[in-house]
C-alpha cells in the first residue's frame, strides 16, 4: 500500500466545521482510592484541572501513578470518591459515546472486521441512518489509510493499523472529547513516529478536545497544547506547562530550545518524584526508569 | 510532511488464496515436503508391528490371548466373519449407528443447555451466585456414581444412557463456557460501553463471541467425555451400541469383535472431535487468520 495517509482537509464533505462539537471538561477536587478500608490505597488526591475546549491536554507522570485511573474516571468507567467531573457543565456519571477512549492495548473487537468495528457503535445506537453510517465509515477508513484493509480482522492488522482503525472507530461517533490512554504504546519506534505525526494532523484539523495520557515526555510535548505533570501516588498535579510550539507540529520542533526547556522542566519534576518514591519504598525500577529518561 | 510508507508492505500483493480442492492439493503438496506425514506413517507402522509381534508372531505370554492386528483387520474386512461382526454385517453397523445417534442427542442437549447456562453464569453475577455452588458440587461426582440413580429414575435402556452422557457433557460445557466469559478482556466491555452498548448488546456482541474460543475447546473435551460416559453406560445397561458390543463380545469370548469395537470407538471419537473443531474454526475465522499469520 503506497497511498499517503495524510488526513484530508475537512471532517466531512458538506459538514461545516462547527458540526464538530467540543467539550470543556472540569475536574473539581477529584479523589479516588482503592482497596479495603483498613488498607486504603490513595491513587488520586484532589485533582482540579480544566480540559479546555479544542485543546490537547497531555498528561505525563511517573510509572504506576494514577494515569489510567484518571482516564477511567473521565471516561466514566469508574466514579470518583469525592469531587466531580463536569463535561460542558454536566456531571459525568457513566461511560457515554460523547467521550471516546482509545485504549492502551487495542480494544477493537477481534471478531469484527475493521469496517464492522467502525460501524458497530452508531448502528448499535441507531442514532444515524445506516446509509450515512456506511458512507462515513468508508470515508474515515479511507482517511486513516485502511481503505483496502477494511474487511480484515484486527488480529490480521499491524499494530499501527489497529490504532488507526481505532481512531476511525472513535471519530465516527463525533465525540466531544477524545481520551487517549497511552495510545501508541507497544508500537515500534518508526510506526510510533508516523502515528504521532498522523495523529497531530488529525487533531489540528478539527481540534477536538483531547486528553492524551502517555509516559513519553517527547511524545507529550509533540502533541500537546498543555502538559500536565503528575506526582507519585497519591497523584496530584505537580505542574502545568503551556506548550507554545507552532502548529502544524513537526519533529524538528522538538529540537528547538523551547521544546528542550519544556522537556527539562518536566524531567526535573519526574526525576524528583521518582527519587521520592525510591527513598520511600526502595523501588529501584522507578529510579532506574527515571534515571534513564533523564539521560536519554 | 515527508513521504510515508504504510507499515503494511507485503500484504495482499500476491494472487488470491486458492480455495476448496485446490487449497487441499496445495496443502498436500506442501506437507509431503515436511517430515510430518512420514513420521506419522512411521509411528503407526511401529505401533502395528510391535502389537503384531507381541500377539501374533512371538505370542508373548499374557499377550497371546489378545487378537493381533492382522486377525482383527482380516475379520473386519471379511464379508463372512468368523466371530459374527465385520464391516459387512448389519449388527456391527447398527452398533455404530446407535452409539453415534446417542452421542448426537446427548451432546446436542448438553450443548443446547450448557452453552447458554455458562454464558448467563458468566454474564450475570447474580445468576452465577445462585448456581455456581450447585454446579461445583454436582460436577465432581463421577459419572459412574450416577448409574444406579439413572436406572432408578428412568425406565428402559435408552433414557438412562442418554441421561448419563448428557450429564457428563453438560458439566464440561457449562464450566468451559463460564471460564470463556471470564477470559474476555475487560477492555472489550469498556469499549462496548463507551460506544453506547446496552446490556443485551454486550451479551450478543462481546460475551458470546468472546467466549467462543473457550466454548469450542470445551465442546471438544465434552464430546470426548460424552463418549466416555456413553460407553460406560452401554456396558452396564445397554442393548446395542459400541460399549455394549465390547461387553457382549467379552462375555461370549469373541475377543476379535471386542478389539474391533475398541478401535472403532477410537476412530469415531476422533471423527466427532474433528467435526467439532471444524465447526469451531468455521465460526471463528477471525482467530484462524490470526493464528495463521503468527505461524508465518
Amino acid at each position: 500500500m503506497q497511498q499517503p495517509v495524510t488526513p484530508t482537509a475537512n471532517e466531512a464533505p458538506g459538514t461545516p466545521a462547527t458540526a464538530v462539537g467540543k467539550a470543556t471538561v472540569e475536574l473539581k477536587k477529584v479523589s479516588k482510592s482503592y482497596g479495603d478500608e483498613w488498607e486504603r490505597q490513595e491513587v488520586i488526591r484532589d485533582i482540579t484541572m480544566v480540559l479546555k475546549a479544542g485543546e490537547l491536554t497531555a498528561v505525563v507522570g511517573p510509572s504506576g501513578c494514577g494515569k489510567t485511573t484518571l482516564v477511567n474516571l473521565v471516561a466514566g468507567f469508574e466514579k470518583p470518591d469525592t469531587g466531580e467531573i463536569l463535561l460542558n457543565g454536566k456531571r459525568i456519571t457513566g461511560p457515554g459515546h460523547d467521550r471516546m477512549v482509545v485504549f492502551q492495548e487495542t480494544a477493537l473487537l477481534p471478531w469484527l472486521t475493521a469496517y464492522k468495528n467502525v460501524i458497530f457503535g452508531p448502528n448499535l445506537r441507531g442514532d444515524m441512518p445506516r446509509a450515512e453510517v456506511k458512507k462515513e465509515a468508508n470515508r474515515l477508513l479511507e482517511k486513516v489509510g485502511l481503505g483496502e484493509f477494511k474487511d480484515k480482522y484486527p488480529l490480521h492488522l499491524s499494530g499501527g493499523m489497529q490504532r488507526r482503525a481505532e481512531l476511525a472507530q472513535a471519530m465516527i461517533n463525533r465525540p466531544l472529547l477524545l481520551i487517549m490512554d497511552e495510545p501508541f504504546r507497544g508500537l515500534d519506534a518508526m510506526t510510533r513516529e508516523l502515528m504521532q505525526e498522523f495523529f497531530s494532523r488529525l487533531f489540528e484539523e478539527n481540534r477536538r478536545t483531547n486528553l492524551f495520557v502517555t509516559s513519553e515526555i517527547e511524545e507529550a510535548i509533540f502533541v500537546a497544547d498543555r502538559l500536565v505533570v503528575l506526582s507519585n501516588r497519591p497523584t496530584t498535579i505537580r505542574e502545568i506547562i503551556d506548550i507554545n510550539l507552532p502548529r502544524p507540529r513537526t519533529f524538528e520542533m522538538l529540537s528547538s530550545p523551547e521544546a528542550y526547556g519544556y522537556k527539562r522542566q518536566a524531567l526535573e519534576i519526574l526525576h524528583e518524584e521518582a527519587l521520592k518514591s525510591f527513598n520511600r519504598s526502595g523501588d529501584q525500577a522507578d529510579f532506574v526508569e527515571a534515571y534513564s529518561k533523564r539521560m536519554g | 510532511m515527508s513521504e510515508r510508507v504504510a507499515d503494511t508492505s507485503g500484504m495482499d500483493t500476491v494472487q488470491p488464496p486458492p480455495t476448496g480442492l485446490r487449497l487441499a492439493w496445495y496443502r498436500a503438496r506442501r506437507s509431503v515436503k515436511t517430515p510430518t506425514p512420514y513420521l506419522m506413517v512411521f509411528g503407526v507402522a511401529l505401533w502395528l508391528v510391535t502389537y503384531s509381534l507381541l500377539t501374533e508372531i512371538l505370542k508373548v505370554p499374557r499377550f497371546e490371548k489378545i487378537p493381533g492386528p492382522i486377525e482383527v483387520i482380516t475379520e473386519w474386512l471379511s464379508p463372512d466373519p468368523a466371530w459374527g461382526m465385520s464391516l459387512f454385517t448389519e449388527a456391527y453397523l447398527i452398533n455404530i449407528y446407535v452409539s453415534c445417534r446417542r452421542i448426537l442427542i446427548a451432546f446436542g442437549i448438553a450443548t443446547g443447555i450448557g452453552v447458554p447456562l455458562g454464558l448467563f453464569m458468566g454474564w450475570s453475577k447474580r445468576f452465577r451466585d445462585y448456581s455456581f455452588p450447585i454446579l461445583e458440587t454436582l460436577r465432581p461426582i463421577p459419572i459412574l456414581a450416577w448409574v444406579p440413580l439413572a436406572i432408578i429414575m428412568f425406565s428402559g435402556f435408552e433414557t438412562p444412557i442418554l441421561f448419563l452422557a448428557t450429564l457428563a457433557s453438560l458439566f464440561v460445557t457449562t464450566l468451559n463456557t463460564l471460564l470463556g466469559v471470564d477470559s474476555i478482556d475487560e477492555s472489550y466491555f469498556r469499549a462496548a460501553g463507551c460506544l453506547g452498548s446496552k446490556p443485551r448488546h454486550v451479551f450478543w456482541h462481546v460475551v458470546l463471541p468472546g467466549a467462543m474460543p473457550f466454548i469450542f475447546t470445551g465442546l471438544q473435551i465434552s464430546v470426548g467425555v460424552a463418549w466416555f460416559s456413553l460407553v460406560a453406560a452401554e456396558m452396564i445397561s445397554g442393548d446395542y451400541g459400541l460399549g455394549y458390543m465390547i461387553m457382549d463380545s467379552y462375555m461370549i469370548n469373541t475377543y476379535v469383535s471386542m478389539v474391533m469395537a475398541m478401535i472403532t470407538l477410537g476412530f469415531v471419537g476422533w471423527a466427532t472431535s474433528a467435526m467439532v473443531r471444524a465447526v469451531g474454526n468455521r465460526m471463528m475465522q477471525w482467530r484462524i487468520r490470526a493464528l495463521a499469520l503468527e505461524g508465518r
